[in-house]
């Protein structure tokens, strides 16, 4: 006989008990870390966007907001309860609300911010996610997969930007008087009822070594107004923007680390 | 056994009620409908893989393609026969089937299939 079955038992208990501590030790002192590195795509890349405040102007943000609502097929339901919004404008109270105080310059409190998701280094969505329908890519990306969102708007209540939309309805049937030529890019698809989605980074375009559509659209209207790039370069154009001009982040107290940056002065 | 006779006469009205769509279509059988080639798709004449490949797997394939598109970002899938394909049901595959209701539908309504894709891709508009 080479082992009782008390004695079995007691190294398997053990050993589950070990292997199950690892873990989960590893996810307090290094949250995320784990998720993270099981996703293979070694591109060893951050990407990050600097929007210069000097420049952008309420037009703009409307401007890109059409020209990324159009490229990805997002309705308009004529309803902010129901609203889906991948890119939209927000005053400076409301996006920073622990920066703002009365007495700061009126210019800066009265202006309007684009605001998007912030593919957070450290993202709170993709801690909640049950299903892995969202998840961080290894260049930074805060992707989602509406195949396998099962739409329980976790993520929702995770997100502290609002970033995140849920389908209260069948896109396709959003009124028609709103959305005259609906779905606006036939080649990508539209979402369906009870999927929640986000702005992607526009991942399909950077694929093939195209600027987010709000990029690319705000930089027509006024150059170097939207500036994305890789963070883990030192020598690209959002880290010398950065290193030369000063820059806030939405909520940076709660420690999810946003890749958006908003160059002040 | 009470109402013997009822019940028994009860019981083949049912079972020939549950029984009737079989006499109903007997000897007929509905014939396996064929996928109607767009004149680009007979033009290209391969598909990305070969034709019984394709008849066979082409659900495994598309799963695997949005496997790899979504949560790899593997954007091209080389082809047995040597060719390079963008992997999109919308862009690559629907563009020389662009007649999905003789192309994909016919199928899928004989067997009873009812595929989601449609739900959220697009699907081109078709010329009547």
């Amino acid at each position: 006989m080479g082992i009782s079955r008390r004695k079995f038992l007691k190294v398997t208990g053990l050993s589950a008990l070990i292997a199950a501590s690892g873990k989960a030790g590893f996810e307090l002192l290094r949250p995320g870390q784990v998720e993270a590195s099981s996703v293979p795509l070694a591109k060893g890349k951050r990407w990050a966007m600097a929007i210069d405040m000097r420049k952008v102007t309420p037009e703009m943000i409307q401007e890109c907001k059409k020209a990324c609502h159009y490229y990805h097929n997002v309705p308009e339901f004529g309803n902010p309860k129901v609203e889906i919004k991948w890119i939209w404008a927000e005053q400076y109270e409301h996006a920073f609300p622990d920066e703002h105080h009365e007495y700061q310059p009126i210019d800066i409190i009265e202006k309007e911010f684009p605001l998007l998701c912030n593919h957070c280094s450290n993202p709170p969505c993709c801690r909640v996610c049950p299903t892995g329908a969202t998840w961080q890519r290894e260049d930074g990306v805060v992707m989602m997969d509406w195949h396998r969102c099962i739409g329980c708007r976790f993520c929702m209540a995770g997100c502290p930007y609002g970033s995140r939309s849920f389908n209260w309805g069948d896109p396709r049937k959003a009124p028609k008087e709103l959305n005259p030529n609906f779905p606006t890019n036939p080649d990508f698809p539209t979402r369906t009822l009870g999927v929640v989605e986000k702005c992607t980074f526009c991942e399909e375009r950077l694929a093939k070594g195209q600027l987010p559509v709000c990029v690319e659209t705000a930089n027509k209207i006024e150059k170097g107004s939207f500036i994305f790039g890789d963070l883990a370069d030192p020598d690209s154009n959002v880290r010398k923007a950065l290193r030369k001009h000063f820059s806030i982040r939405r909520k940076t107290e709660l420690g999810t680390h946003p890749n958006i940056y908003y160059i002040i002065a | 056994m009470y109402d013997g006779g009822k019940i028994i006469v009860g019981l083949i009205i049912g079972i020939g009620l549950l029984l009737s769509p079989f006499f109903y279509n007997a000897g007929k059988a509905l014939k396996p409908p064929k996928p109607e080639l767009t004149p680009k798709a007979k033009q290209a004449k391969v598909c990305v893989e070969s034709l019984e490949y394709m008849r066979s797997n082409h659900m495994h394939l598309l799963d695997k393609w949005r496997q790899t598109v979504v949560r790899k970002g593997e954007r091209y899938y080389k082809s047995t026969n040597g060719k390079t394909y963008y992997k999109s049901l919308q862009v690559t595959c629907l563009d020389c089937h662009s007649n999905k209701s003789k192309f994909c539908d016919q199928c899928h309504n004989y067997i009873g299939m009812k595929p989601f894709c449609w739900d959220c891709h697009l699907v081109p508009k078709e010329k009547k």
